[in-house]
């Protein structure tokens, strides 16, 4: 039974991380229909560079936490006016263009933003010091760390913040109604294309915290962390309904459990057959299984109706 | 489809020009390729392939490979080398298989295509055996300083080499020195599913076996994972007293630190790929006490070897991550055989090349016939305050 929570706990942190880079991708996809596949880069741009930020701090002695959060408050703003410059250059332009340009698009500034980060931080990985308490707590027989908390608690905290920007002010109204249609919203005065910026902003500010967990988490940070993670997180938008906000926070959750819980259980389940190697196959499977029961994610009302 | 009848003569006549293109191209380097060894008169320039991966992961390793076999080309180069009689010139053409065993059999083929005279490298096992096949079939000599996979030299590739030892080797010795001498009983064993990490470990649980342990669970992950939790959970639910780990140290490091935040306090124990500067610093403090094996002695007892590293800091301003001692004497080892027998030609050094006693900067190096090292030395060490301390040596003779 410790094992099966200690497996929760891992999926919960995991999952956290997910669901705030899930987010981005989501509210993206919400407002243009773009599958922003650049997304899982800011990420990396934002553990680097509060990488960069910390190791220039370091010798200031400032506290642990205090470091980081200096990385973090470094970081949120070059993420920030990086995905802002990437929607101005790369997706601005092709607003009227078919679907499939800016989403080669997308993928064409993924690999140039990798490339330009190995140029700038080199091809090796970094190593995120130590500077949050990592001693583990028991707890029911499982273990939970200090930062493992702050990140569960910092990612719900901002998603409770999203849901109550989007839902609750001026601009949330503005964003929902370009959802809904940016050419009646433009007539009702919305200024569309500021929408659309915030949006890019807003995602890439969760994606530098996003990847200032990820690096303080696992302690490493490197030019290619942002590939795989983007695909998970994009993964989670779909399996919990892409567009939706609720779905991409459930469906992060939902990804990072279903990951731990098949890495620990597969092998025993299948005999041996399948191993913890498999974990991927296995969340990939599931996704397979909503996508055919229910095409528009678990949480998505109808299929896809901007598509 | 009356709109695209008039294009049609158009694009037939582009196809033609394209082919016509193609054909010339192909045809372009392969006589520049001999002119370029043949003509010069007094030079003869001999073109050397490596390959490595350059980004991704395992750049840091890969680059490290790669400084190591141009240290040894701007040796070569200083010291005027005769073949047949007129000065050699050694290029390196560098290239980059990102540990991809795809990526690995186009670079091999591009470097086939382009007629080099020999190819150091892959770093990967994975990279290294597929690529191995393009190579004999191409007739090109393959010197790898770092694929320890038995199987890359048990294919019957007479142009296959190494100079490192291999899996059955280390495997065997860290199967006995994890049970003798570190007394471990219950061991937990994780590999990445690389041709590398898990042929390791599957050496290394027979020789565990074997002197007496269980194995309490066998547990897999990637070459590109960072994450550990899920699988070092269910390793903490089997109660070992050892985790041996089948992989390079870009995932040793990160796992070794997971290990110490689930509150598991057993040692890890891996082979070479974990064995690195960069372990250290991905691990931070949790690197202490921990345990890894390396084919050859440690550089502080090559002759030469304390010399090898000053240089080796000098031109690229960083440490030794790994194998480029190895990769400098696959170049040497190469260069010497081409000397012996004053040719350039893959039928006539190759045989000198599997006499070869060379006392290199790693070892002295002999071949056996299937293209391994001979008397391949191993070495133990154990993380403190830092660094890796050696513990003890098994077999191989030191370069005199």
């Amino acid at each position: 039974m410790d094992i099966f929570i200690q497996q929760i706990i891992n999926g919960l942190v995991l999952g956290s991380i997910y669901a705030l880079v899930a987010l981005g991708y989501t509210m993206v996809y919400g407002i243009l229909g773009l599958i922003n596949f650049a997304h899982g880069e800011v990420v990396m741009i934002g553990a680097l560079t509060a990488l960069t930020a910390i190791g220039l701090l370091l010798p200031a002695g400032l506290p642990g936490p205090m470091l980081v959060l200096a990385g973090l408050l470094i970081a949120i703003p070059v993420c920030m006016a990086v995905g802002f410059t990437v929607e101005r250059i790369a997706y601005r332009p092709l607003r009227h263009a078919p679907r499939l340009a800016p989403l080669i698009t997308a993928i064409g500034v993924s690999i140039v933003l990798q490339q330009l980060a190995m140029i700038g931080w080199g091809r090796n990985y970094h190593t995120f010091p130590a500077l949050l308490p990592t001693a583990p707590h028991q707890f029911a027989g499982a273990a939970i760390t200090d930062l493992q908390i702050i990140i569960v608690l910092t990612a719900a905290v901002l998603m409770a913040g999203l849901v109550w920007l989007v839902n609750r002010t001026r601009l949330g109204r503005a964003m929902r109604a370009t959802a809904e249609n940016p050419a009646v919203a433009r007539l009702m005065g919305v200024d569309v294309d500021r929408v659309i910026s915030f949006t890019f902003v807003l995602g890439s500010a969760l994606a530098a915290v996003a990847g200032v967990m990820v690096a303080a988490n696992y302690s490493i940070a490197h030019y290619a962390m942002g590939f795989m993670l983007g695909l998970k997180a994009f993964t989670a938008a779909v399996l919990g309904g892409i567009g939706n906000l609720g779905g991409a926070m459930l469906g992060g959750l939902l990804l990072g459990i279903i990951e731990s819980l098949a890495a620990g259980y597969i092998g025993d389940l299948t005999g041996g057959f399948l191993g913890s190697h498999y974990k991927d196959v296995f969340a990939f499977f599931v996704l397979i299984l909503v996508l055919v029961f229910r095409p528009s994610g678990l949480m998505g009302e109808k299929v896809a109706e901007r598509a | 489809m009356t709109q695209h009848v008039p294009l049609r003569p158009l694009s037939v006549l582009a196809a033609a020009c394209m082919l016509a293109a193609c054909g010339q191209q192909s045809d372009a380097p392969a006589p520049s390729a001999s002119v370029a060894a043949d003509a010069g008169g007094a030079t003869l320039t001999v073109r050397l392939g490596h390959v490595a991966p350059l980004t991704g992961p395992q750049a840091h390793l890969g680059k490290d490979n790669e400084n190591g076999a141009q240290l040894a080309i701007d040796d070569l180069n200083a010291e005027k080398m005769l073949i047949g009689g007129r000065v050699a010139k050694f290029e390196l053409l560098g290239e980059d298989d990102q540990a991809d065993p795809r990526q690995g059999t186009t670079v091999a083929q591009k470097l086939a295509d382009a007629h080099v005279h020999a190819v150091i490298g892959h770093l990967n096992s994975g990279t290294t055996i597929p690529a191995s096949r393009i190579y004999h079939d191409a007739h090109i000599v393959q010197v790898s300083p770092s694929a320890t996979n038995p199987t890359y030299t048990r294919q019957g590739y007479k142009t296959a080499f190494r100079v490192f030892a291999d899996d059955v080797q280390q495997g065997s010795v860290l199967g006995a020195f994890a049970v003798s001498t570190l007394g471990a009983k219950k061991i937990a064993i994780i590999d990445d599913r690389t041709a590398y990490g898990q042929g390791l470990a599957d050496e290394f649980e027979k020789a565990a076996r074997a002197a007496g342990a269980s194995i309490v669970t066998r547990e897999y992950t990637t070459d590109k994972e960072t994450d550990f939790a899920a699988i070092l959970t269910k390793v903490k639910s089997t109660r070992p007293d050892l985790v041996f780990y089948g992989g390079m140290d870009t995932q040793a490091g990160p796992m070794a630190r997971q290990i110490k935040t689930l509150g598991l306090a057993v040692p890890m124990l891996f082979g070479d790929g974990g064995c690195t500067v960069e372990f250290h610093k991905l691990a931070g403090d949790a690197a202490e006490g921990n345990y890894c094996s390396l084919p050859g002695v440690p550089l502080e007892q090559m002759a030469g070897g304390n010399a090898f590293r000053e240089r080796y800091k000098a031109k690229y301003n960083s440490e030794i991550q790994l194998y480029a001692p190895y990769a400098y004497d696959a170049v040497r080892v190469v260069a010497e055989a081409m000397k012996q027998a004053g040719s350039t030609d893959t039928d006539k050094f190759l045989p000198a090349l599997a006499a070869l006693n060379y006392p290199g900067l790693t070892a002295q190096i002999q071949f056996d016939e299937k293209g391994d090292i001979k008397d391949g030395a191993i070495t133990l060490y154990q993380a403190k305050s830092g660094a890796w301390q050696a513990l003890e040596t098994m077999g191989g003779k030191a370069s005199n």
